[in-house]
């Protein structure tokens, strides 16, 4: 069943490629159902999961067994909500209007594509098929970003391509020298977490965490390997922005608890007040330098930096084993795990917003516009849920998170979680001004005809932000899912 | 080890050496065809020389896990890695005749290009297989011999002819210097099979040693393109009739290889730290190549510059010998895939009748949507994105070095690999991100099919890795 969502959205991208005679409408629909199918497919992994600890609805098969390489999918609390949360985005992107540049087929084929990929990285239990994943996720973002985006599109594509590229092979590196040491030689998962092959000392063992470290922060990203992440999101078209910020991003995020902290957590601890700091600097500066934009899209770009910022500072709260309890650990790494979800609903949909914003605009520039509320009540609301739930109001899905983040992280690390909480008062500086400048005051002549929120713009955007709401309000049903992972990583 | 013959290596049994028989004979019989039959009949030599090849191919591969490896007093191996080169190198020259077939055609003399091919995959297959000094020269004559002949063989074009002199004149020095080598080898240890020179040579005069090995290393680098002996590379990639580009940084390169690993097996490590040189010599290849590379506007030239720089990553596997039991293994998965990726990639260029230009290959996705796909694959097999060929190669090749404790090595890969995702999106990017100027002329069908069945067989060959890891692991290798 999980191997039929990753490999859905691949056959149907391959019928988009291979169907020459298809119109735009025929693509659109092929891509609608290759995107549903994967979400309808989540959805019974959800009602089928169990939760009682461990990886469950595992498939496996053999690939190369002589050095220990299997395919081998399956969920456990971590990477279920991650891979539901992106079955949904990739329905609502893909359904979402955007610019085609008369490629229907090509550009479709690009989303279903990526969308295997994404859900085969969350899915994967073996390292091998997580690399494999893992990069052919950068070739789909970057035809994306090239041919459809705008601007000096390919030169940020390339950008992108190169500076996560670089990322990867570090991760690779990484990864051949943790299945090295196993013994024997192996690539899986669940067995790699329970040989923890490499110790907390030890030159290897130092040198393997820091090419994880230094390829994943890449793709998360974080301060001071992010500079790739500003034009990739601006040139990019919308939907694309909102897959990478909300999907592309987690999968450094996922990375870092799937792979650094469960499989080498010895060594995790020895780093976690640097990776602490590392996570708080990402934290401010992705807030001060978003607060300094004029630019729409740029912001939200740089308000992504912050918050995966939140994400590395619950997980290195909950590494700290010596340093804390095992319940607030737990909290901190359930904190995070939720606000990779909560993060992907929301910023997604900010990025979409931006999509129609720009479509109808054609700028980002925020003091280029002024007064939309009086023209459209409805883009208008969606942009106040999206601020409100992304800068942390309580009773929205952010708040659910970062709260946890933070109680959990104080019991382990009180001065990083205070000059943390400086990031959120940030934050609300600058969403609030963007909505006051933009949507409120007196509108400009030129967008008297300003057109609201169209019926595939709003349907996709409500599914995102209702959710928002139904994790802010009740949290529940996502946190029982999100500990039974969590549980078992940080525990004894 | 002795699979049916009387006395171990002491025997000659010519049913060992039957690839390598019905390669020569096919090649006469093709000369002879080509010779007599008319203009419009010329078709037969392409398809007599198809006929060996295959047949050559059937012999080799019944010779797999014989168990029987080594032949004719010791100088000759039939070792599993001799036969899986055999297999690699007769694949790549068919896929190369396929591509000559419509390139050829109006050659008057196109009939007799097939025996020489048949020829040049003689030498690849000789140099893989020698176990004796002599053989390994032998080999690297045979295969130097044709390939300076079939790059100059668009007599009337200049650039074809420049590109076969300057190999030639390349190949000369370093054919020559390899003899030498071999002489003075012969000198020290008193005899030229490498299993004798595996005893003889320890103790060794160091100095003598030094030069010997380097010389003899110099002449295999010749073949491989490797640093310092690199510079053939792009003017033939750039120069020689299509087919025969892919043919010679191809073929010879799989038997070169082998060679190579056979030879400094035998080398005294610690009198001599050639481990270490073969490391510089992997960093100086893939460096150069693709820094040269990086710039390169001419898309042939280009290709050569990969070429050297592939022959860099494949340095990193000798450089694990006998350190990781991945290092066999990784070699001979990084040649397939490499020679796949390889053949795909001039093939494109071969089924756009050669075209050089990178901005001539604008609106190539719109044009021709397959020929674009090939390309793509093949580039990024070459870079190692997953989960292509390149890839599963440059996964362990990494890791054998890092088993053989050469860190260093993987890193200065890594750094590589990253800076040639460069120069190979520029040539991606006008196909597919820039409108179509002018219709694209291809070749023919013949061509077009080879290149898009290579373009298969890296995607095929990277997803189904296993069945061959787990072969190569089980592959001996003389000598030890």
């Amino acid at each position: 069943m999980l191997s039929a969502a990753i490999f859905v959205p691949v056959l149907a991208a391959v019928l988009l490629l291979v169907w020459p005679r298809l119109d735009e409408r025929g693509a659109r629909r092929v891509a609608l159902l290759g995107t549903a199918v994967p979400l309808a497919l989540m959805i019974v992994a959800w009602l089928r999961f169990d939760g009682d600890g461990g990886f469950e609805l595992v498939e496996s098969m053999s690939w190369i067994p002589s050095i220990g390489v299997s395919y081998r999918v399956g969920v456990d609390g971590l990477s279920l909500p991650l891979a539901a949360m992106s079955a949904l985005l990739f329905l609502v992107a893909v359904a979402y209007p955007a610019d085609l540049r008369g490629r229907p087929r090509q550009y479709f084929a690009a989303f279903l594509f990526l969308e295997g990929t994404s859900l085969g990285l969350f899915l994967a239990l073996d390292l091998f098929l997580f690399y494999v994943f893992f990069d052919l996720g950068l070739v789909g973002m970057y035809f994306l970003i090239a041919v459809w985006g705008h601007g000096d599109s390919r030169r940020s594509a390339l950008k992108f391509f190169i500076y996560t590229w670089a990322g990867s092979l570090a991760i690779l590196l990484g990864i051949i020298g943790l299945a090295l040491s196993a013994d024997p030689v192996t690539f899986d998962m669940a067995e790699l977490i329970r040989q923890q092959p490499l110790g907390a000392d030890g030159l290897r063992a130092v040198l393997v965490f820091l090419a994880f470290g230094v390829g994943l922060a890449v793709k998360i990203p974080t301060v001071p390997f992010h500079t790739w992440l500003p034009p990739a999101h601006v040139d990019a078209p919308a939907p694309a922005s909102a897959i990478l910020a909300g999907v592309l991003l987690k999968m450094g995020t996922y990375g870092v608890v799937r792979i650094m902290l469960s499989m080498m957590p010895a060594t995790f601890e020895r780093f976690a007040l640097p990776i602490g700091i590392l996570a708080v600097v990402s934290i401010v500066y992705g807030a001060l330098v978003a607060l300094a934009q004029t630019d729409l899209k740029r912001m939200i770009a740089y308000s992504s930096i912050n918050h995966m910022g939140y994400v590395i500072l619950g997980v290195s709260a909950a590494a700290a084993a010596g340093a804390g309890d095992i319940d607030s650990r737990t909290l901190a790494l359930s904190g995070a795990t939720l606000e990779m979800v909560a993060h992907g609903l929301i910023t997604g949909a900010l990025f979409l917003i931006t999509g129609s914003v720009f479509a109808r605009g054609d700028t980002y520039e925020i003091d280029h516009f002024g007064g939309l509320a009086s023209r459209a009540p409805l883009m208008t609301s969606a942009i106040l849920v999206g601020s409100f739930a992304s800068l942390g109001l309580p009773g929205l899905a952010g708040f659910v998170a970062e709260f946890q983040i933070f109680v959990g992280t104080f019991a382990v690390e009180p001065v990083l979680a205070a000059f943390g909480l400086l990031g959120i008062v940030i934050t609300a500086a600058f969403f609030l001004r963007m909505v006051q400048r933009a949507f409120f005051g007196a509108l400009p002549e030129r967008w008297a005809r300003w057109p609201d929120l169209g019926r595939s713009e709003g349907v996709g955007l409500a599914a995102l932000l209702a959710l928002v709401i139904v994790i802010g309000v009740a949290p529940s049903w996502v946190l029982d899912v999100i500990d039974a992972g969590t549980s078992v990583i940080v525990g004894p | 080890m002795n699979g049916g013959h009387d006395m171990d290596g002491m025997s000659m049994p010519v049913g060992d050496v039957t690839p390598e028989i019905l390669l020569v004979v096919g090649a006469v019989v093709v000369l002879v065809a080509a010779l007599f039959l008319r203009r419009e009949r010329q078709w037969w030599c392409p398809l007599l020389a198809m006929v060996a090849l295959a047949s050559s191919a059937v012999a080799a591969f019944a010779m797999l896990g014989g168990g029987q490896s080594s032949t004719f007093f010791g100088t000759y191996a039939a070792d599993d890695a001799a036969v899986w080169a055999k297999l690699i190198i007769l694949a790549i020259t068919a896929v190369v005749l396929l591509m000559s077939i419509e390139w050829f055609a109006a050659d008057a003399r196109g009939g007799e290009l097939y025996a020489l091919l048949l020829l040049s995959a003689a030498g690849a297959i000789v140099l893989a297989s020698a176990t004796d000094l002599m053989g390994v020269l032998l080999g690297m004559l045979l295969s130097s011999a044709t390939g300076y002949v079939l790059t100059a063989y668009h007599r009337a074009d200049a650039r074809s002819g420049e590109a076969g002199i300057k190999y030639y004149l390349l190949g000369a020095l370093t054919n020559g210097a390899m003899a030498y080598g071999v002489v003075l080898l012969f000198g020290l240890g008193g005899t030229t099979t490498l299993e004798g020179l595996a005893d003889s040579l320890i103790g060794a005069d160091r100095v003598g040693l030094i030069a010997a090995s380097s010389l003899v290393i110099v002449g295999l680098a010749f073949k491989l393109g490797a640093v310092p002996v690199h510079a053939w590379v792009p003017d033939v990639a750039d120069g020689a009739p299509g087919p025969i580009a892919a043919l010679v940084t191809t073929a010879p390169k799989v038997g070169a290889f082998l060679a190579l690993t056979r030879v400094v097996l035998i080398l005294p490590e610690d009198a001599l730290g050639w481990r270490l040189l073969v490391a510089v010599l992997s960093a100086g290849t893939m460096t150069l190549g693709n820094l040269a590379a990086l710039w390169q506007d001419d898309v042939r030239r280009l290709l050569g510059w990969s070429a050297v720089s592939q022959s860099g990553y494949g340095l990193m596997a000798v450089v694990a010998l006998g350190r990781s039991e991945l290092a066999l293994p990784s070699l001979l998965f990084f040649l397939l895939a490499y020679a796949a990726a390889n053949l795909a990639a001039f093939g494109v260029v071969v089924e756009l009748r050669g075209r050089r230009d990178r901005g001539a290959y604008a609106g190539l996705a719109t044009a021709r949507p397959l020929l674009a796909l090939a390309l793509v694959v093949s580039f990024l097999s070459f870079v190692g994105i997953p989960p292509l060929a390149g890839f599963t190669a440059k996964l362990s090749l990494f890791a054998a070095t890092i088993d053989a404790g050469y860190a260093w090595l993987a890193v200065v890969a890594v750094i590589n690999s990253v800076v040639s995702l460069v120069y190979y999106l520029r040539v991606i990017a006008p196909a597919y991100f820039e409108p179509l100027v002018a219709p694209i002329p291809v070749l023919g069908q013949w061509a077009y099919g080879a290149t898009l069945f290579s373009a298969v067989a890296v995607i095929a060959l990277g997803l189904l890795a296993g069945p061959f890891i787990d072969a190569f692991l089980r592959a001996d290798l003389l000598p030890g």
